[in-house]
């Protein structure tokens, strides 16, 4: 029988097992974000230059790399200021820790910087290109084709490695029931993709890409809905700790933001409102990629504070 | 192979919190911090009530989560008894362990590296018995090789029903209470 109360003489200060806070949503976001960048880009480079005199995809432009450098560097930061023992972070790269998720994305963080670097690089934007002529004489290497397809291959690989394991890296912590799901690492990866896309959907001068990566974003919401209900199916069917960890979405302390925020404004409105603009009955504006971004960033919050309210219980 | 744990007697322990301030005082742990406590689990309807007073810590598990999430190798399993130990200087503090242990047995040291039980291997390895097993003043507490059939820990678990706490989390714990 399960006690009708209990108490512990623990108090330390973690022990109600809160011990990440907004630091660890915001890098899973900037992670995310930046994953979904590289594999776009990726994909953009590798499909080419448009027909001449056309000016080529944003995409595969290095204004997107820049921002990708500058999101996933501002997600490390996030990490480091979640360090509590921050003079020995180089430890991290001393080692190779094949069970630990965290250890393989510290490897791959390392991977991603040469390859939004190399973006850069080949396609400077005027000002550097001005400024450093050795920048101008590498640029001449983006023309071959084989380092464009094989940078475009380098940045997909980069991108789904970023953007996978930031999910696995929850489901791989046994001790929270609501993270011990398989599907937190595709789910995490394709909202990584859409807010991507919603990002380059508004950085695009051209109407034919916004209207390509509108179509792709609402895809990619699609499937994001889908692996969410199968996700909350999953943990609702399993054993009485997840079915009670499902409950903190389902009727629990984090229902609302859950549902209004993360599925209502940030994949719902914008899957309807991205509908109808690729219908062609409203003009194309900002507001759904910003919804897009908003959704994934409160998807983070909620599941890494859902998640470490999660426990196996004694009552 | 050695595989320390420890067996206790929840007929006997009173909760007098005598092994926590044995801890406290062996392992000069800082304040507001303490690496074992009581719990006190209430069963039934008034008036027909039980109560189990438990004295808890690290479980030193056979498939310690701390571990395999560990990024650098700090959280590791000692090559003699499985006791699963940190060493602090490798610690980055990213308390992936302390999130990923059910039994919230870790905490964050004020010097900004993980922090837990040590079963006080340095004392083990002088052959003395844990600070809070040696103090314990109903003699609730015993602690052994789980894998030695002739050592007490063995024999007590062959001869009481016990229970270990939440199994089904998968770690495989070491700490058994007599029930």
């Amino acid at each position: 029988m399960s006690p009708s109360e209990f108490v512990s003489t623990s108090h330390h200060p973690l022990a109600d097992g809160h011990a990440w806070g907004w630091e660890i949503a915001v890098y899973l976001f900037l992670g995310g974000f930046t994953a979904g960048l590289l594999v776009l880009s990726g994909l953009a480079r590798r499909r080419g230059p448009r027909p001449t005199g056309e000016p080529g995809f944003a995409l595969a432009s290095s204004g997107l790399s820049i921002v990708g450098l500058g999101a996933i560097s501002l997600g490390m930061l996030a990490l480091f200021l979640d360090l509590a023992h921050k003079p020995f972070v180089w430890r991290l790269y001393v080692t190779m820790e094949p069970r630990s998720p965290m250890s393989w994305g510290a490897w791959i963080l390392l991977l991603v910087y040469p390859v939004l670097l190399t973006g850069i690089a080949l396609d400077p934007p005027r000002a550097l290109r001005d400024r450093v002529p050795a920048l101008a004489r590498l640029a001449r290497y983006a023309e071959d084709e084989r380092v464009r397809r094989g940078l475009g291959l380098a940045s997909i690989a980069a991108g789904l490695a970023l953007g996978v394991y930031t999910g696995i890296l929850l489901s791989a912590l046994g001790a929270r029931p609501l993270w011990s799901s398989g599907l937190l690492g595709p789910l995490f990866l394709v909202s990584g993709l859409s807010t991507g896309a919603a990002f380059a959907h508004m950085a695009s001068p051209l109407a034919e890409e916004r209207h390509r990566l509108a179509r792709l974003d609402n895809l990619l919401i699609a499937v994001e809905l889908a692996l969410i209900a199968l996700y909350l199916i999953g943990l609702a069917s399993s054993t009485e700790a997840h079915a009670e960890a499902a409950k903190l979405l389902l009727g629990g302390p984090y229902t609302a933001v859950f549902w209004v925020v993360v599925v209502g404004v940030g994949l719902v409105a914008p899957l309807a409102i991205q509908a109808l603009t690729v219908a062609g009955r409203i003009a194309p504006t900002h507001v759904a990629p910003v919804l897009v971004l908003i959704g994934g960033i409160v998807l983070r919050f909620v599941l890494v504070f859902a998640g470490q309210a999660s426990h196996w219980s004694r009552l | 192979m050695t595989r320390l744990g420890m067996v206790i007697d929840t007929r006997r322990c009173v909760g007098c919190q005598d092994c926590v301030v044995a801890c406290k005082t062996e392992n000069r742990t800082p304040e507001g911090y303490n690496r074992d406590w009581i719990t006190y689990a209430t069963k039934g309807r008034f008036p027909t009530l039980s109560m189990t007073i438990q004295s808890e810590r690290c479980n030193h598990c056979d498939d310690p989560p701390c571990v395999s999430c560990c990024p650098t190798g700090a959280s590791h399993v000692h090559p003699w008894g499985g006791v699963v130990l940190i060493d602090h200087d490798a610690c980055i503090g990213c308390k992936a362990c302390v999130v990923s242990c059910p039994y919230d047995a870790r905490y964050i040291h004020p010097d900004g590296y993980a922090d837990k039980c040590t079963f006080c291997i340095h004392r083990v390895e002088r052959g003395q018995d844990p600070a809070c097993v040696s103090v314990c003043p109903t003699h609730c507490m015993h602690f052994g090789d789980l894998d030695d059939p002739e050592s007490e820990v063995s024999r007590l678990l062959a001869s009481r029903p016990h229970h270990a706490n939440l199994p089904e989390a998968g770690t495989g714990p070491r700490i058994f209470y007599l029930d």
